[in-house]
């Protein structure tokens, strides 16, 4: 089964969520987390480890010159405008490439060659023997996010229960996180910042089909604006996590609550068994 | 013309709420952007007025006709973007997962599937006390928010090319859009706060900042959360020679102004007198670019 934790809005606390869900499911059933915002991955600092690194690479094309004929099938091809044919030569800008593989079959002089090239990395930790992290990281300076996301929920598909921390935004990272999951857990804050990212991200999730749930950050109870929304919207409101100085604190230094506070343990316990039944009444 | 964006790698650190007050604060005439195209909420903050929308049409995206293919699944085999999926008898495109790339209109021998223009957005343009400002919304399910904050980039430029200065709120992360955000700029504010995760996240923007030669500066909000960190974070400004700006202090009228959907800087408080002076600050820096 695969939960992803997503807001839409950034800064709402889905690694809060996530984290502490993790950390929590864990005492008594094995979880795997998947840190999924590749581009500014944090699990890891709730969970410090030694973890097993693995490179990502793409194939995108390389050029043999003395097999080229310069026809220019392969840049009249690309959409992508990754591929451009000059009378002697050809150029290409591997950050446009999407690794679409088009420009190899139509090729017709076999001058095209496969040339892997780093993206990023996953990493993975065993924390416990009920706790797995696994962890992607784009390399600084790439665009193909969703290259990583891929090999990250490729390493995990055979895991009985995942939580996907999800990058913020509604497009196509998130689409490449939240795709063929169970339920998506939407943290929102009771803000019109968090009303208005949290409505886009439903909008996505009713067209890729999956059922939500919401869980409010920072709520002062003065969450009207939230509650109004996921009522006409059918979607149920799972958990409030109030405005807390010293939850606040705990995450800012990147220490998991729920591991040092029984109350806060209980919560989130009482959150995941929810959201658990929802995944499980979803199924 | 002064490209300017603010950026945080991490979301929720107040990008949008710090835009929204520079937007006021600085002096001459301006062009406001919010390249957040995936999550935009600067609007929400300016009161804009008589907004005008176009279109956005992205990459295109393949469609199989249903009475030419034979449901032989060349198709599906040869989409790395796994976009193409069995529907009975035949095979039909999911248009989420569709990049565009066309490789499935080569291999199709029943030449059943065509690339179709199709609008994955919208670009708005309008009016607030500020300035003139672009936005953009996606399409549910659409991707290309990099290429959505490059046109409304080009359309900016192209309605005001004379203006002094460009001011873009910047989306989260390091990837696509943000790439697309501050290419060419000349300066970028980092607004970041004081935690391990935010610092972790402001230490891969600096990198990916600095191979785009852009100016760096910073901005630590919610300075007093966490005096540790903070000092953590002002030593890496320090090491990579970033001008910090400012610190804003944890202050709730932040919360009612965004609730009111105004910026914090037109209500009193420690948040918006240090703004004032972050605003000051910057618009100095500026004239020296």
């Amino acid at each position: 089964m695969q939960i992803v934790i997503a807001s839409g809005k950034g800064g709402t606390g889905k690694t809060t969520v996530s984290s502490n869900l993790g950390y929590v499911l864990s005492q008594g059933r094995k979880v795997t987390l998947a840190d999924c915002d590749v581009e500014e991955p944090n699990l890891e600092i709730f969970f410090p480890c030694n973890p097993d690194t693995l490179d990502v690479h793409v194939i995108i094309p390389a050029v043999n010159e003395s097999q080229c004929m310069h026809c220019g099938a392969c840049g009249e091809f690309c959409r992508f405008g990754a591929l451009t044919v000059l009378t002697d030569k050809v150029l290409l800008f591997p950050q446009l490439c999407h690794s679409c593989g088009g420009c190899f079959r139509v090729c017709p002089h076999d001058a095209l060659e496969e040339n892997p090239t780093y993206v990023g990395q996953v990493q993975t930790c065993q924390l416990s023997d009920s706790l797995r992290l696994v962890t992607g990281r784009l390399k600084e300076g790439d665009v193909r996010t969703t290259a990583i996301i891929r090999k990250v929920r490729e390493m995990i598909s055979d895991e009985p229960l995942v939580l996907l921390d999800s990058p913020p935004g509604t497009a196509c990272p998130f689409i490449e996180t939240a795709d063929d999951t169970t339920l998506c857990v939407l943290v929102t804050e009771p803000t019109p910042f968090g009303l208005h990212d949290l409505s886009v991200a439903v909008n996505v999730l009713k067209i890729l089909d999956i059922p939500s749930v919401v869980v409010i950050n920072r709520s002062e109870g003065s969450d009207g604006i939230i509650e109004d929304y996921c009522f006409e919207n059918n979607i149920p409101i799972l958990m409030k996590i109030p405005l807390d100085f010293p939850l606040l604190k705990a995450q800012n230094n990147g220490e998991l609550i729920s591991r040092k506070d029984t109350a806060w343990f209980e919560r989130f316990k009482e959150l995941g068994e929810k959201i658990l039944d929802y995944a499980g009444g979803v199924l | 013309m002064i490209q300017v964006a603010v950026v945080s790698g991490k979301g929720g650190t107040g990008k949008t709420v710090l835009t929204a007050s520079l937007a006021g604060l600085l002096p001459g005439d301006k062009v406001l952007i919010d390249a957040d195209v995936d999550a935009a909420n600067l609007s929400l903050l300016l009161n804009p007025s008589a907004p005008v929308s176009q279109e956005f049409r992205g990459m295109e995206g393949a469609v199989i006709a249903a009475d030419r293919c034979t449901g032989c699944g060349i198709c599906k085999e040869a989409c790395v973007f796994d976009a193409i999926r069995e529907a009975g008898d035949v095979y039909e495109v999911v248009p989420y997962r569709c990049e565009g790339c066309g490789t499935c209109t080569i291999v199709c021998p029943e030449d059943a599937v065509n690339m179709n223009s199709r609008v994955t957005g919208m670009i708005h343009h309008a009016t607030t006390s500020a300035g003139p400002l672009f936005y953009g919304s996606l399409v549910p399910g659409a991707g290309n928010s990099g290429l959505l904050v490059h046109k409304l980039r080009q359309e900016a430029g192209l309605r005001y090319p004379g203006v002094s200065l460009v001011l873009i709120d910047g989306p989260p992360g390091i990837g696509c859009p943000l790439i697309s955000a501050i290419t060419g700029i000349q300066s970028a504010v980092l607004v970041t706060e004081p935690s391990k995760s935010a610092h972790s996240d402001l230490i891969r923007l600096i990198t990916l900042c600095r191979s785009f030669n852009v100016r760096m500066f910073l901005v630590i909000n919610r300075s007093d959360v966490n005096p540790d960190i903070t000092n953590d974070i002002i030593h890496v400004a320090a090491e990579n020679n970033i001008l910090v700006l400012g610190s804003i202090p944890y202050d709730r009228t932040v919360l009612n102004a965004t609730r009111q959907g105004v910026p914090v800087t037109l209500m009193t408080g420690p948040a918006s007198e240090a703004i004032f002076q972050i605003a000051q600050n910057l618009s100095e820096e500026i004239m020296k670019l």
